[in-house]
């Protein structure tokens, strides 16, 4: 196997950790890996250089970015095991935060993921999304504040329920 | 040295909790949390916030990878693209448009060019978000995408070479355009940034280069003897599409 391949390998759980948090649905996160394994492995003599973990999360990024256009017009549908009332202390706390991030602009969710879970430099996120660094710090922090303020609601909510 | 009266900015909490603060700029950072609880409590909570994360999404990077997503299984059995795969989308796309274009011509007869580039942008939209069957000829099939568009429109058809601006060829369709045929091609990015060329046959004899945006989707479009081109793109700042836009042209020209 080639050196761009094994990198490409390499970074396959990553990409499916990356698209399961920006996508929620784990079919559709895998479809988003798949589909970007594609183009990546597609377009390797296109690829110069360079970083491949970068390049593949800008791949994902924008084929994510694309495949919500696409659904916009479309009623979404919620996953049904969100709803399992069961969930132990983790399991909920995981289930508030995967809605949390649901409910930020794409833009936001990319920047917090990538960032937080993913452990990439503001520049490598500027590089990604194709936008001034300033940008990527400003999203950043909506996105914190938003994910910040909606799971403290949803603690209140469920204390109010209680 | 750094002054440690200056205030930290909320950016500097955000930097210092990705490790992304300059190090000589650290220690005031800790001493102004130290004397700031509402600033410190803010970075605990982000601080809590990664390890949520973490702690709901690690598990599927240490999962096995399936099957499907295994390298050698997807560069041996590379994707094809599937002719006529998309034949219920585009019956859709012809019922569902035919008659708002037939509406359109009736009235619209001042503005054959913004009719023109409304079709161009519609046919952007729908093909750029399809991930395994954008197009009807691959672009490996350059020579045949050109010589069967060529034939069915009835004028020269030619995918330019933009690889100058980073585009490969992704391959085209035949489209219709007011009853008309209309020739489509995708081009894409290394990064899968795509660009697509949409011709017809027009009134116009020749134009100056213009310029038409409609919600995220702008472009690029000029007549040039009989033929109507339009470069599209989605969220493509202007100075990149004209890039795009000049190339498509100048080889447009060389050809006549």
């Amino acid at each position: 196997m080639s050196a761009f391949r094994q990198s490409v390998e390499a970074m396959i759980p990553a990409l499916r950790r990356y698209a399961r948090a920006l996508a929620r649905d784990a079919d559709i996160a895998d479809d988003l890996v798949q589909d970007t394994l594609v183009r990546a492995l597609r377009s390797e003599r296109l690829f110069l250089g360079g970083d491949v973990r970068s390049w593949l999360y800008t791949i994902l990024t924008n084929l994510n970015k694309n495949r919500r256009r696409s659904l916009a017009r479309r009623p979404q549908f919620m996953p049904l095991s969100d709803n399992n009332p069961d969930a132990s202390g983790t399991e909920a706390e995981g289930r508030d935060i995967a809605r949390a991030l649901s409910t930020l602009v794409e833009e936001q969710r990319s920047v917090l993921l990538l960032v937080m879970l993913e452990g990439l430099s503001y520049r490598e996120v500027a590089d990604i999304q194709g936008v001034p660094i300033g940008t990527v710090m400003s999203r950043l922090a909506r996105a914190r504040a938003h994910v910040k303020a909606s799971l403290e609601g949803e603690r209140t909510a469920l204390r109010r329920v209680k | 040295m750094t002054d440690r009266n200056i205030p930290v900015t909320e950016d500097e909490l955000h930097a210092y909790v990705d490790g992304e603060l300059p190090a000589e700029r650290r220690s005031d950072v800790e001493a102004w949390l130290a004397t700031h609880p509402d600033d410190a409590a803010r970075v605990h909570s982000w601080r809590a916030m990664a390890e949520v994360l973490h702690a709901r999404y690690d598990s599927i990077a240490d999962e096995a990878v399936p099957k499907r997503l295994e390298i050698e299984r997807l560069v041996r059995a590379p994707r094809r693209w599937v002719y006529g795969a998309v034949a219920a989308t585009l019956a859709a796309f012809i019922v569902g448009g035919g008659v708002g274009w037939f509406a359109r011509d009736a009235t619209a007869t001042p503005s054959v060019l913004q009719n023109f580039t409304a079709h161009a942008i519609d046919a952007h939209r729908l093909y750029v978000v399809e991930v395994r069957h954008p197009v009807e000829v691959p672009g490996s099939e350059r020579g045949h995408l050109q010589q069967w568009l060529t034939k069915r429109c009835g004028w020269v058809v030619r995918a330019p070479e933009l690889s100058g601006a980073g585009l490969k060829l992704v391959g085209g369709r035949l489209l219709p355009s007011s009853g008309k045929p209309a020739s489509f091609m995708m081009y894409e990015s290394a990064s899968g940034e795509r660009f697509t060329i949409y011709t017809a046959k027009s009134d116009a004899e020749a134009t100056q280069m213009r310029f038409a945006a409609d919600g995220r989707e702008s472009t690029l479009f000029w007549a040039d003897d009989g033929i109507i081109y339009a470069v599209v793109s989605t969220g493509a700042d202007r100075t990149r599409l004209n890039q795009v836009a000049q190339a498509v042209y100048d080889q447009m020209e060389k050809k006549g």
